[in-house]
């Protein structure tokens, strides 16, 4: 549906995105995820027409964007980062501007009402923009995303800014729209990925490094051996210890402290679960452990673990 | 297009540049016509001096309509849903342009209201007032508005900041007072050439023609012209600015 061909784009002498290519199937959710200034808001700006390639096309349904972008941007409901929002208009009147601007054939009244319901604005319909809370702002953005209800779904960044309960909200909202539209969804965040997304690319420094099925993502991530104990004893006699157990291969302090037991970092390789024999270790010299929890992989470690892998196979 | 002209136009009307912009130059209007014509120390139905004047109210009240324009979008970031929605650049320009040009209209409509009190109360001892200079005038009027808010809206493509793009505007529009002025000032027969030059260059020297109550259908050309080429222009700079 989105075939995206070597896209090159350069901001004066920086390149923005440098030969990036990747296509989306119909009725897929693709996430988009990258580090800030990655490139993933350019390459949105560009699928929607909203900034030129320096290089590179874009074609939605073998349609080019820059030949016909009126016809691509009308498949398109885009969400920019920064919701383009009219404050001093009231929501309603918001809605209604956009389905002029997109020149809808609905039935305006009942259209606008069915987006209020989905995206839970009916009770805000008559209120100043300027005065809505975050959430309900960003709301109203997504609502003005998918007014004249596009093929394709574009969301830059639709959970920063919200708190924990609105993310889950724009979560449901963004995996129930993706059973009948195609969603690209952008985002720093790995978890919101793995809860929402078919595929995922990922984008670092204008480069794709991977572009895989959650799935087979989430078995990288599943080699994740590292976990954090916490462990009352002598702290130079409790990391011989650790450090001489078989397969550990790092162990370090994250220098947290709770009376006489410190946070231990330890890192393994091999498949051997090495939990078990921490514990008869750490019990035979009488030091108990008061914690152990796995280590949540942040996107660095991944992108480590993305280049390694890119590397070894190289 | 369409969207985007009520947008605006409901835009004058709930900020309060529209209401500012109309009830500050009908004030000023209403002042300099009575005081140009009626309550003039010599009475007269000559309402030339009254446009003069309303010429150079223009210059400084006609970029109040425009500065906004697309500077306050680009500030506010909603030009991003202007420019991905499925509509050519030049229909938004030419929307937010005849929304500008209809406020315009506005006051010129109501401006003629003061026309009223000097037909019915027509100085003694004079002729009543010119009707066919009054329709030039106002001809002229219009169309040199309609240049003004054409170089406003391309000022406004070039920054976010609406005080910013006011002030450019006026600016330029002076500059062209200014040459106008140069060419009145330079009457040497050996500078025809440079005169004739700058006159023709002039939106000024144009407006000459009609107010004496002629017709004068290069006039209209070149003033169309200007508004045609200043609307290209702010197209020009959106698409210049994608690629940039």
């Amino acid at each position: 549906m989105i075939e995206i061909n070597n896209l090159v784009r350069k901001f004066g002498n920086k390149y923005a995105l440098d030969g990036v290519s990747f296509t989306v199937k119909k009725g897929e959710i693709v996430g988009f995820l990258g580090p800030n200034g990655a490139g993933k808001s350019t390459t949105m700006n560009i699928i929607t027409g909203y900034l030129s390639p320096s290089a590179g096309t874009v074609l939605v349904d073998g349609i080019d964007v820059f030949t016909q972008p009126k016809a691509v941007k009308s498949k398109i409901g885009f969400l920019p980062e920064q919701p383009p929002l009219y404050v001093d208009m009231t929501v309603w009147e918001y809605l209604s501007f956009v389905f002029d601007l997109k020149s809808c054939t609905f039935n305006k009244k009942a259209h606008l009402n069915e987006i209020c319901e989905l995206v839970k604005i009916a009770d805000v319909k008559k209120r100043l923009i300027k005065n809505l809370s975050k959430g309900y702002k960003q709301r109203v953005g997504i609502a003005s995303a998918i007014i004249g209800n596009p093929e394709i779904i574009i969301f830059d960044e639709p959970t920063v800014g919200l708190d924990p309960k609105q993310i889950i909200e724009v979560r449901n909202l963004l995996r129930s729209l993706g059973k009948d539209h195609t969603v690209i969804l952008s985002t720093h965040i790995l978890t919101e990925v793995q809860a929402i997304c078919d595929r995922i690319v990922i984008i670092n420094e204008g480069k794709i490094i991977a572009d895989q099925k959650t799935s087979q993502l989430n078995q990288t991530l599943g080699q994740n051996n590292r976990f954090r104990v916490k462990i009352a004893g002598p702290n130079r006699e409790v990391l011989n210890l650790l450090r001489g157990i078989h397969s550990v291969t790092r162990v370090t302090q994250d220098g947290v402290r709770d009376g006489d037991a410190f946070n231990y970092i330890i890192e393994y390789s091999g498949a051997v679960d090495i939990r078990k024999m921490l514990f008869t270790a750490l019990a035979s010299r009488g030091w108990p452990i008061l914690a152990m929890e796995g280590v949540e992989i942040t996107l660095e470690d991944l992108f480590v673990k993305l280049i390694d892998e890119k590397g070894d196979n190289q | 297009m369409l969207a985007i002209y009520k947008k605006e136009m409901r835009s004058y009307f709930t900020t309060a540049t529209g209401y500012i912009f109309l009830a500050i130059a009908l004030i000023i209007s209403s002042f300099v016509f009575s005081v140009s014509t009626i309550l003039a120390s010599t009475p007269t139905s000559d309402t030339s001096s009254y446009f003069s004047i309303i010429l150079f109210v223009m210059i400084v009240f006609l970029p109040i309509l425009t500065m906004r324009s697309f500077s306050e979008e680009k500030r506010t970031k909603t030009e991003q849903l202007l420019l991905t929605s499925p509509n050519s650049i030049f229909s938004l320009v030419m929307g937010k342009f005849l929304s500008a040009f209809t406020m315009y209209i506005i006051y010129i409509a109501l401006s003629l209201l003061n026309f009223i009190t000097l037909f019915v109360f027509t100085p003694e001892g004079t002729t009543p007032p010119n009707v066919a200079m009054i329709i030039g005038n106002f001809t002229a009027l219009i169309l040199l508005g309609m240049c003004f808010i054409a170089i406003g809206i391309f000022v406004s493509t070039l920054t976010e900041n609406m005080f910013a793009s006011a002030v450019i505007t006026v600016g330029i529009l002076l500059g062209l007072l200014v040459i106008n002025g140069t060419s009145t000032l330079l009457n040497a027969d050996s500078l025809y050439l440079f005169r004739y030059v700058i006159d023709w260059f002039s939106p000024f020297a144009r407006f000459d023609a009609f107010v004496y109550g002629y017709f004068d259908i290069g006039a209209l050309i070149y003033y169309l012209s200007v508004t045609g080429i200043f609307l290209f222009l702010s197209e020009r700079v959106f698409q210049a600015r994608r690629l940039s």
